[in-house]
């Protein structure tokens, strides 16, 4: 992603938290198979964003840990975990803290862009080198 | 010891040293770079060794452990693929139980495309919940009678009787409303049609239906489209002072065949590190102390997927790296409530 690119990416990010209640009942009125119960913020988040925990629901270390990773990737962060505070509860923690300049929610949909940027490359290297037929179809 | 910021994982006799990943930007400013879509194009390399129908083995090199090890788990259990979910007995009088049957009957591996099914709603009615779109339907209906062509002097029960032995391949699809002209090129049947499920005498009878739906691997084992899938990591063997003569050929025999070469002045050296086990065998030997330095790739994954057969093995990963791009978008389109 190009710098412009995520300026103004952050800058829809910021007018979106502002008027939050306002394109929520615009999204509801739109279409309502939106999925509200898949993520949310833990209660102890600060003020201003910068530091909060998402709880997650049917995922576990598979996207935790993956996610975990290309959040942490991220310069403006100070620090990332993920935990699943009980086994037999598929809900999955992720802590954010950023060092100030972007809020918790930003760098979580980064991360989460990057990771699918990431998925479409391996997706796209892999067909095209599964479609050359150039390697061995014996076991040797 | 490796040194800091090496991409290799140190194996030595009685330890594992540099195991972490460090390439974040908190870690180190000289090591740790910002994630970077470009910058991870021109590191990553895909190499495909062989695919067979069951077999894939390629490898991955340039990526984090988190993100192979996602795939490796997706692969297992959350590709979806077909099996027996539901079977309705009318008789059975073989010594196996109804239960134990079952069982063995959701195991086995069906050769149908995933892609052709729906998944079944939950949440519908029980009248409705099943129908041609998300449910094939086999059944398996043996007798077991004497044979009266038998050879006098052969006890063997497969001369004695006919269906003495019940496998998987005894099983019939009945295509159900649509199905008889979508799934007209691909008729349904197991992958691997010898599987013995019961066996009979004279006089028993298995008669049943069963009710094949789309899972996961992660709500039963059965659904899971692969037998094993696996990574390891490149193995790197270092050479630090030249061995040669009798040790040259002692130091080949530390290492399955292939690993090793000895050149034309006798010397040791690393052919294919890639065949190592890293069975760690060359430590024990107190002569090659000092010369030689094990160690793994940190980023070069080396990845073996065995399919069941259902699907063919190169697409159970291309799958799985579809799962993890759609868990990632379909995370980020999701509005972020309060917990309350």
């Amino acid at each position: 992603m190009s710098d412009k690119e995520e300026e103004n990416n952050q800058q829809k990010e910021e007018t979106t938290s502002k008027t939050e209640s306002s394109t929520v009942e615009d999204a509801e009125m739109e279409e309502d198979n939106l999925d509200y119960e898949k993520i949310k913020v833990l209660p102890g988040a600060s003020e201003d964003g910068t530091l909060a925990s998402f709880q997650i629901v049917d995922e576990d270390h598979t996207l935790g840990n993956a996610l975990r990773y290309i959040i942490m990737k991220n310069p403006a962060v100070e620090f990332c975990g993920y935990s699943i505070p009980h086994p037999s509860e598929n809900k999955m923690n992720v802590r954010i803290q950023t060092y100030g300049d972007q809020t918790a929610v930003q760098v979580l949909h980064k991360g989460l862009d990057d990771l699918s940027n990431l998925c479409e490359y391996i997706e796209d290297t892999f067909m095209a080198k599964v479609n050359a037929k150039d390697f061995a179809t014996e076991e040797p | 010891m490796p040194e800091l910021g090496s991409n290799i994982i140190g194996i030595e006799e009685d330890r594992v040293t540099n195991t972490h990943s460090n390439d974040f930007p908190a870690y180190s400013q000289s090591l740790g770079s910002a994630w970077d879509l470009e910058e991870f194009k021109k590191k990553f390399q895909l190499n495909v060794s062989f695919i067979t129908e069951r077999t894939a083995n390629f490898d991955l090199i340039g990526l984090d452990t988190s993100i192979a090890n996602a795939f490796r788990r997706i692969m297992i259990s959350e590709v979806p693929s077909v099996a027996i979910e539901y079977v309705y007995i009318f008789n059975n009088t073989s010594v196996i139980q109804d239960e134990v049957l079952s069982h063995r009957l959701g195991l086995i591996p069906l050769k149908v495309d995933p892609d052709m099914l729906l998944w079944v709603d939950k949440t519908a009615d029980e009248n409705e919940k099943f129908n041609d779109e998300n449910t094939i339907v086999l059944s398996l209906n043996v007798v077991c009678t004497r044979n009266p062509n038998a050879v006098k002097g052969d006890n063997r029960p497969e001369n004695l009787y006919r269906n003495s032995n019940i496998y998987a391949r005894d099983l019939k699809f009945e295509p159900q409303g649509k199905q008889l002209t979508t799934f007209k090129d691909f008729p349904v049947v197991p992958c691997d049609p010898d599987v013995l499920l019961a066996k009979l005498r004279p006089g028993q009878e298995i008669s049943l239906k069963a009710h094949c739906i789309l899972g996961i691997g992660s709500d039963h084992a059965k659904f899971s489209p692969v037998a094993t899938a696996s990574y390891r990591l490149m193995p790197q063997i270092d050479i630090l002072h030249p061995i040669t003569g009798q040790d040259a050929l002692e130091f080949q025999n530390c290492f399955p065949s292939g690993v090793v070469g000895i050149n034309e002045k006798g010397e040791a050296y690393v052919k294919d590190s890639r065949k190592d086990t890293v069975s760690r065998e060359v430590l024990r030997h107190e002569k090659f102390k000092g010369k030689v330095r094990l160690g793994r790739v940190r980023d070069h994954f080396i990845y073996n997927v065995e399919s069941t057969g259902a699907m063919l093995p190169e697409e159970v990963f291309f799958k799985s790296v579809r799962v993890l791009r759609n868990k990632a978008e379909y995370i980020r389109s999701c509005p972020i409530g309060n917990l309350d």
